[in-house]
Order: structure tokens, then C-alpha cells, then sequence
């Protein structure tokens, strides 16, 4: 993974509307890995993952195909 | 007011809350006299950073600073008054026995935000006692803005700040995700100040006896004195008011009449918190910087005492599978994960687990769901659950070897304790 960073973008997880269908542990498999119950785990172990330049093209794509729209990109603090 | 205005030899010392003796707006105004009041934009969240005051809800956020982020257009002041943890007893006695200075510090609080509307969120129990002393507010015209009595569902996660914000706009008293801080966005996304009912009451005495009077008993980090909820095994259980700093030691010795001989254990916290081991019980005090120690948090002042012939196993999984039960069924972390350590532990502790590979699991399980929900119920169970393994780990063993340290009695297999307890 590149080491390229815009320190201020984070993914923000909406838990209560995720229910696990994977689709941006695939798009984002550096940064999301999945449980044992297939749900996301954001491999930085923070609530929000921190989404480094070089990914912000596929977290801007797994934010807008989440079939649950439960993912936010922060881009505050 | 300069801090030398204050009539802080008026202040009461020892048991400041319910130094009125009563529930009663005479006992009340007998006592503290009239409310001050505060002109001045931010003069209030001043006063209480000079006091150094605390949020006695369990996270310990500096109240002053809480009340300068919420101040805004259409601001809402809420006393949360919702006590489901099952340990606890501090806000019921509270709102039981001094309802008058939470509506002091509820009243103060939402004039220093500028709020448009108060609420006070509190459990069935609470519900007569608050609609009385608003009653005799009326009555007395004494003070009376309107305050709007929310009821609060027993469950263990109404009080939580998105429940509260939830259940005031009108749905159920759920956890939600939340991309802004309730003081920033809370009920129909305006300012919200979300308060314990406990530190309004202390709000409502800096404002009367000012910071120095406050800062003259408790640790200096964080002073004051803090309602503590005494459980379990101790021969005198119930609500006291002790200093902040207190020795968790002399809390159930002193205070619990109990000599510390007859435990194995103590949680501090709640069913969020933390057991702590006997030998290290001297070592700590009841305020955040002396439990952090331990990983551990005052939370919102329980301590809870494990006699010597309980096993603290399954006294463990016992309270994990009713955290687990507890989970608002929102996220999928806590639906699957809770009930996971829950059966992990209880196959632990009624020995039907080999033991090392059983807590290795355990930990992955609590590591996993930890910071995975919109509230902190996931965050809370992964810590009680690691410091129920830390500190019964030589228990673990015992009990893979059919013994256990509580009533060195075989526990494998069928287990007379699993029919009465499970």
C-alpha cells in the first residue's frame, strides 16, 4: 500500500445499517477485512479507518455501492 | 461573581447532595436558599472548569467544556436520569431524595446553552418524585420553567446518549449511528447538552458555593465528591457520597461494614467495568487516573463485591449472558459477537470448555467486537470479558482440572449450580 496519505479522510461504518455483504472488504481489502460473521473489520483496528490518497478513488466507490448505504467518508478531523 | 463572592462557608461539607435532609422544595430552600444566577454568556461553563467538574455518568467528559460545545441556535438541555445498569442505584436515590437540586442544575445548565427546551429522562420509578417537585415549583412559583418528563425503559441501553436523543424526538430509546457529537447534533440535529442527573445536582452546589468550596474535598484531578453504588457481598450495601479518590479498599471496609477477608473480587464500573484482584485492591482509588491504571474506569461509581465462595467465572458468564441479551439487536458485531462470549464463558465456567483454547477464543471474540457498534455496549462487554480472564486466570486452570477456587467442588460435566443459576 502506498504511504501517500491525506490524513484526514476517514470511513465511517454505519453499524446498524451494515449487514455484511462484503462489497467493500473487496473494494478496500488493504484496509477492511471481514469477521466470522462477514462483516467488516477495519484492519487499522480504529472505529473509523483511515483511507490513505492512493485508495480515496475505490472508498469513494464502495461508499457509493454499498447496497445498505452505510458507509460515510469523513473528511473531518 | 469573583471566586470570593461565593458563601463557601455555607457550603455543606460532608454529604453535600442530600445535605437538604429531604425531598421537599421547603427542605430544599431551607437549605440552599435561592438560585444564583449567571448574565454573563459562558460565565457558568467558566465557573465549572474552575471547579474542575466531571460527568458522574461513567465517561468523565469536563462538564464546562460539554456546555461550551452545546451552546447554539435552538439549543436542548437534557437531565438523563436512566439507570440501566443493574448495579447501580446512585440516580433513583438521587432523583428520590433531592429531585429539587437537579432541576437547579437541569434549570442553570440549559440557561447557560441558551436552551429552548428541558427535559429530564428518567425511569418509571423516578417518574412521581420529579412530577411532584415540578408540582411544588409551580405552586411555590419558585423557578418553574417547563420541563418535560420523558419515561425511560429499564433496559441496560436507554441511558446511552443516542437512546436518550432518540427516545426525546419521539422513537424508541435505541442506540443509533451518529456522524456528529450530540453536543453538535443531537435531537432534530440541534445542540444538545445530554447530562447525568448527578452532575446537575452538583451544578446546581458549585453555583451556589463556587469552585473553590467544590475543590476542597476529592483528588485534585478530578474533585468533588461522586454518589457510590456498594453491591453484592457486603454486609451494608446502598448509596454513599464519599470524596473522589476514595481507597476502594476503605469503601467496602469502611463504608460496606465488610471485612475484605470474605472476598474473592471486586468489580468496579458496573457490567462495563472491571474486576479487580484483592491484592491489588490497595493500590486503587476511585477516580479515573488511578483506575486507568488498570484499564479500568470509576464508571458511574459502582463497586461490587464478589463474596469468597462465589466462583467468579461463572459469576462472569452469568453477566455476560445478560449483556448479551441487553444488545439493542442493531449491529451485527454485538448480535453475533455477544452471544459468542457468552456461550464461550458459560462453557468456561460450568466446565464443559478445555480451558486454554476456550480463553484464547474468548479473547479473539472480545478483541473482534470491540469498537464495532454505534454505542458502547460492544466496547463495554470486550472489557468486563478480558478482565474476568485476566484476573480468574489461574481459575481457568483449576476449573479444566474439575476444581474451582470458590468451593473446590468438581465442576465438570453436570454441575448442581447449572440447573439454579443457568
Amino acid at each position: 500500500m502506498t504511504t501517500r496519505t491525506a490524513p484526514h479522510m476517514r470511513l465511517h461504518i454505519n453499524w446498524t445499517q451494515c449487514d455484511g455483504r462484503g462489497l467493500c472488504t473487496e473494494l478496500l481489502p488493504g484496509i477492511l477485512g471481514r469477521d466470522d460473521w462477514g462483516y467488516p473489520v477495519p484492519l487499522d483496528h480504529t472505529h473509523e479507518p483511515h483511507i490513505p490518497a492512493g485508495c480515496a478513488a475505490e472508498a469513494a466507490a464502495a461508499v457509493r455501492l454499498c447496497p445498505r448505504l452505510a458507509l460515510t467518508l469523513m473528511t473531518a478531523p | 461573581m469573583t471566586v470570593d463572592a461565593f458563601p463557601e462557608e455555607s457550603g455543606p461539607q460532608q454529604g453535600r447532595l442530600f445535605a437538604a435532609g429531604g425531598p421537599s422544595l421547603a427542605e430544599h430552600h431551607g437549605r440552599f436558599g435561592s438560585l444564583p444566577e449567571f448574565r454573563r454568556p459562558g460565565a457558568l461553563a467558566a465557573l465549572l472548569d474552575e471547579a474542575g467538574l466531571v460527568g458522574r455518568g461513567g465517561a468523565g467528559f469536563p462538564t464546562g467544556r460539554k456546555i461550551s460545545t452545546a451552546t447554539g441556535r435552538g439549543a436542548i438541555a437534557i437531565g438523563n436520569g436512566a439507570e440501566g445498569e443493574p448495579e447501580s442505584r446512585k440516580d433513583a436515590t438521587l432523583l428520590a431524595q433531592a429531585p429539587h437540586l437537579v432541576l437547579d442544575g437541569l434549570i442553570l445548565a440549559g440557561e447557560a446553552i441558551g436552551a429552548r427546551e428541558l427535559y429530564l429522562y428518567v425511569p418509571t420509578r423516578a417518574l412521581a418524585t420529579v412530577r411532584a417537585a415540578l408540582d411544588e415549583r409551580h405552586d411555590a412559583r419558585w423557578h418553574r420553567p417547563h420541563v418535560n418528563v420523558i419515561e425511560a425503559p429499564d433496559t441496560f441501553v436507554a441511558g446511552e446518549k443516542s437512546a436518550v436523543v432518540s427516545r426525546v424526538e419521539g422513537g424508541p430509546a435505541l442506540p443509533r449511528d451518529q456522524l456528529a457529537s450530540t453536543a453538535v447534533s443531537g435531537v432534530r440535529g440541534r445542540p444538545t447538552l445530554v447530562q447525568n442527573v448527578e452532575t446537575l445536582a452538583h451544578i446546581g452546589l458549585i453555583a451556589r458555593y463556587g469552585p473553590r468550596w467544590f475543590r476542597s474535598v476529592g483528588d485534585p484531578s478530578e474533585p468533588g465528591t461522586m454518589l457510590v453504588t456498594l453491591s453484592g457481598a457486603v454486609r451494608a450495601g446502598g448509596v454513599v457520597e464519599v470524596p473522589t479518590g476514595v481507597s476502594i479498599a476503605e469503601l467496602i471496609s469502611h463504608d460496606g461494614g465488610t471485612d475484605l477477608r470474605t472476598l474473592r473480587s471486586v468489580l468496579v464500573g458496573g457490567y462495563h467495568g472491571t474486576w479487580l484482584t484483592l491484592a491489588s485492591l490497595g493500590d486503587f482509588h476511585l477516580c479515573r487516573p488511578s483506575m486507568a491504571r488498570a484499564g479500568a474506569s470509576p464508571g458511574a461509581g459502582i463497586v461490587h463485591a464478589l463474596a469468597i465462595g462465589d466462583c467468579g467465572l461463572a459469576r462472569s458468564a452469568d453477566i455476560v449472558t445478560y449483556l448479551a441479551e441487553q444488545s439493542a439487536g442493531q449491529c451485527g458485531p454485538c448480535i453475533n459477537g455477544l452471544p459468542r462470549l457468552a456461550q464461550l464463558l458459560t462453557e468456561l465456567a460450568y466446565g464443559t470448555a478445555t480451558a486454554t483454547g476456550a480463553a484464547t477464543e474468548i479473547r479473539r471474540i472480545a478483541d473482534l467486537v470491540d469498537g464495532r457498534g454505534s454505542c458502547r455496549h460492544p466496547d463495554g462487554t470486550a472489557r468486563f470479558v478480558r478482565s474476568a480472564l485476566d484476573v480468574f486466570a489461574s481459575d481457568i486452570l483449576l476449573h479444566n482440572d474439575g476444581q474451582c477456587e470458590a468451593l473446590l467442588t468438581t465442576v465438570t460435566g453436570h454441575d448442581s449450580r447449572k440447573e439454579s443459576r443457568v
